[in-house]
């Protein structure tokens, strides 16, 4: 055979077998339930819409890894075949979804980090408990994470990425309507909103701040018992829990079974913490517990009296460089230094949870001395700017002085000069 | 003159010649009129620009040119060094008192078509001088290797190398690199104290020694008795050295009360700060590229700017050349007319930059 001859043979065989594979490709790639859905309004059009954003999706999952049925089949009796699953009821979808989430060989298949004990963590919820009492309004897997559109809690747009979730919390726990038979309060996402973690999730953007899920768990939600909060303040906060321990509310707190953060702190609307809280003032969370001239009552006023005193001197020191800072003198150093005194002083602060008057005065006075020098370089700000403006003065005086005397002769000149 | 004040003039004048300067200044006359306020604004710059040389070799003995140090040296010139917050921020505000007045001298020249023949080299060598100034100002504004600077220099320079053809090439040449970095800082100081002193001396010279030769002009059809003639020295030289001293005031006062800030230390990876802009004598510019559709027909807005701005800077540095009827004496309406348009395009977009929210 020619070569011109073999190339003609060859493109045709090419051709022909792509004519004759390319049907089979493509009805291989068919899937008719999101053909027909998408062509439906309404919740039937929904799953079509939603699966195209679905994190099934991206791994290679379609309808009928969930649901089952022939999406080869474009007759709808044939496509719905024997092995076909239509939506699930609410009281069997934690395990619907565990069918693969709660298989450790399939999973790792396509995430080996991703973990299978959801199930069995939901069954320890409140949600999961009430499910399993018969109660069908509790929150089942689709109510947090979506029904077709479920999306990565990496994705920001997802219900359960760390700033949606107190809003997706919040669409059962905050509807007073729909909680009024469990007889719970429904004002815990108001209150979480003005906390300080709040601010910090929604304002600073910090993922490391608390969202519902931090510390009441996400498969296994409930709410943390009296012995438990302190163990999960203690997650973020274990220097503070440390100090709690050696003090003596520990005892105190154990012996009258009190819960131990949440007494002074709340629970909810945690609010950034203030001097306030302690001594002997109107807001002092002190005195909710000891009477005037106890003991406790004397230790609180010592600890609002230091702490009341270092915050005094501390404004005292800011105040003095504004003023400079206003006048215009570089103080950048003794305000790198106030920094300090701010960390000195909330060390001193998260001292008080240990109320060793002692290790908190000494620490107030390491802040003190650095206060004492800041105080200084504040006052020699000032007097550098009232130097500053003296010599001012001085220097525009001798220089309108100049400029008058110059304006003077040139007017004098000007009165002899000829004309051109 | 005391008799010892007279002999070390003598001594001096034996040595120097000082009595032939003298000479010659009272010789030299000067024309005066109702439009020579603006002969002033020429001796404001030189005398600006003597300042800027002192403070800035002054400056010199504690800044350091590198990224690790160059803020800390300006804030330790800012705060330790005796009388550093002065040298600093005399230096910084005379700057750009020194463009504002530049700008403000151009204008006069151009108004009272002081450009025409044969000053048409003053004229160019005058413009050459607002560049020369505006580039110490852009190279001048980075040293401090702040959050401001830093941004507004890489915005600056995006800005140069969407030039058609040579920008990606200007913009490495300038930077000494693809971004702002340890290596763009060197260049930008050494731009700033070598190459732009070297080429301000000359052109300066250049531009003095031309005034010196052809004199100053006169407004085009005065009325020559409205014309009187002063001596250079002294007293022109008193009239200049009034505008001197009125323009020293005001730098002590702004100064004291308002000393140029350090501001935050540039980090190069930190998001770039909402709202920047470059130095107020570029922002007529940068607003309008901002205000630019992004593509024009079928060049982008913004390149079809940039080249709009060379074209008119060309033309603008040619204007002794296209005034025809300035070179003979008449009149030239149309002219005044582009310089008032330009003049007050330039107030209406500075303006804008500073007064419209997201500009």
């Amino acid at each position: 055979m020619k070569p011109v001859q073999l190339i003609k043979t060859a493109f045709l065989t090419l051709v022909l077998s792509g004519l004759f594979f390319f049907p089979r490709l493509s009805f291989g790639q068919k899937n008719s339930c999101l053909d027909c859905h998408s062509k439906l309004e309404g919740e039937l059009r929904a799953p079509a819409e939603g699966f195209a954003q679905d994190i099934h999706r991206q791994f290679g999952l379609g309808c009928k890894d969930c649901h089952g049925g022939n999406p080869a089949q474009d007759a709808e009796d044939l496509a719905k075949d024997k092995s076909f699953k239509s939506a699930p009821k609410r009281a069997v979808i934690p395990e619907f979804c565990a069918s693969c989430h709660a298989d450790a060989a399939y999973i790792r298949s396509f995430n080996p980090r991703l973990r299978v004990d959801q199930l069995s963590q939901y069954w320890t919820s409140r949600h999961g408990q009430l499910l399993k009492k018969g109660d069908p309004k509790v929150a089942v897997c689709t109510d947090c994470h979506g029904v077709h559109g479920i999306q990565s809690a990496k994705y920001p747009k997802s219900l359960i990425f760390p700033w949606n979730i107190p809003q997706t919390c919040g669409r059962c726990h905050a509807n007073a309507d729909y909680m009024k038979a469990y007889g719970i309060p429904t004002s815990q996402l108001d209150d979480y909103k003005q906390s300080v973690h709040a601010r910090a999730l929604f304002e600073k953007k910090d993922m490391s701040a608390p969202a519902c899920n931090d510390c009441h768990g996400n498969h296994g939600a409930a709410p943390p018992e009296v012995k438990s909060i302190a163990s999960v303040c203690r997650q973020c906060h274990p220097s503070t829990g440390e100090l709690f321990s050696k003090s003596p509310h520990k005892k105190a707190f154990d012996e009258i079974g009190q819960s131990e953060c949440e007494v002074c702190h709340g629970n909810h609307k945690i609010l950034s913490p203030s001097d306030d809280m302690l001594g002997t003032g109107k807001t002092s969370v002190c005195l909710e517990c000891h009477e005037t001239g106890s003991k406790g009552y004397e230790a609180a006023s010592q600890l609002g009296q230091i702490l009341t005193k270092a915050q005094i001197r501390y404004r005292q020191a800011e105040d003095i460089l504004a003023l400079a800072e206003k006048k215009g003198v570089e103080v950048s150093e003794p305000k790198f230094r106030l920094q300090e005194v701010t960390t000195i002083l909330v060390s001193a602060k998260d001292l008080t949870h240990g109320l060793a008057v002692e290790d908190i005065r000494g620490k107030v006075d390491e802040g003190e001395k650095i206060l004492a020098a800041v105080q200084e370089a504040g006052e020699k700000a000032l007097q550098e700017a009232k130097f500053r403006r003296t010599g001012l003065l001085i220097a525009t005086i001798f220089l309108a002085l100049f400029a008058a005397a110059l304006f003077l002769k040139i007017r004098q000149m000007g009165k002899s000069s000829p004309r051109a | 003159m005391n008799k010892f004040g007279r002999n070390f003039f003598v001594y001096l004048d034996e040595r120097f010649g000082i009595q032939g300067f003298l000479d010659f200044g009272r010789k030299k006359k000067v024309p005066e009129h109702p439009s020579s306020f603006w002969y002033y604004f020429g001796g404001i710059c030189l005398f600006l620009a003597g300042i800027q040389i002192l403070t800035g070799i002054l400056l010199l003995l504690y800044y350091t040119p590198s990224i690790d140090s160059a803020h800390e040296s300006i804030q330790f010139i800012m705060s330790q060094v005796k009388f550093g917050w002065l040298i600093r921020s005399v230096h910084s505000w005379t700057a750009n008192i020194l463009i504002g007045v530049v700008f403000v001298h151009m204008f006069s020249t151009f108004f009272l078509k002081a450009y025409r023949k044969p000053r048409e080299l003053t004229w160019i060598t005058g413009f050459l001088l607002l560049l020369v100034f505006l580039a110490f100002g852009f190279s001048g504004y980075l040293l401090p290797w702040n959050e401001l600077s830093f941004f507004a220099t890489r915005v600056g320079t995006d800005i140069a190398g969407s030039l058609p053809l040579v920008g990606k090439w200007l913009k490495t040449v300038i930077l000494g690199g693809p971004s702002v970095s340890r290596a763009t800082l060197s260049r930008f100081f050494w731009f700033h104290i070598a190459l732009l002193p070297l080429a301000a001396a000359l052109i300066i010279g250049a531009h003095v020694w031309l005034v010196q030769m052809l004199g100053m002009s006169k407004p085009i059809g005065i009325d020559e008795s409205k014309v009187k003639e002063i001596s250079f020295f002294p007293d022109f030289l008193y009239k200049d050295a009034l505008g001197w001293t009125l323009i020293l005031i005001l730098i002590g006062v702004l100064c004291v009360f308002l000393p140029w800030e350090v501001g935050k230390k540039a980090d190069p990876f930190g998001a770039t700060p909402m709202g920047i802009k470059p130095e107020w004598y570029f922002t007529f510019m940068f607003t309008t590229l901002k205000l630019l559709p992004s593509r024009i027909l079928f060049i982008e807005g913004e390149k079809l700017a940039i080249l709009v701005f060379l074209a008119a800077g060309l033309l603008w540095m040619l204007a002794p050349y296209l005034d025809r009827r300035a070179s003979q004496e008449k009149p030239s309406p149309v002219f005044s007319a582009v310089g008032f348009f330009v003049c007050l395009y330039i107030v209406v977009m500075t303006i804008l930059t500073y007064t419209v929210r997201g500009l």
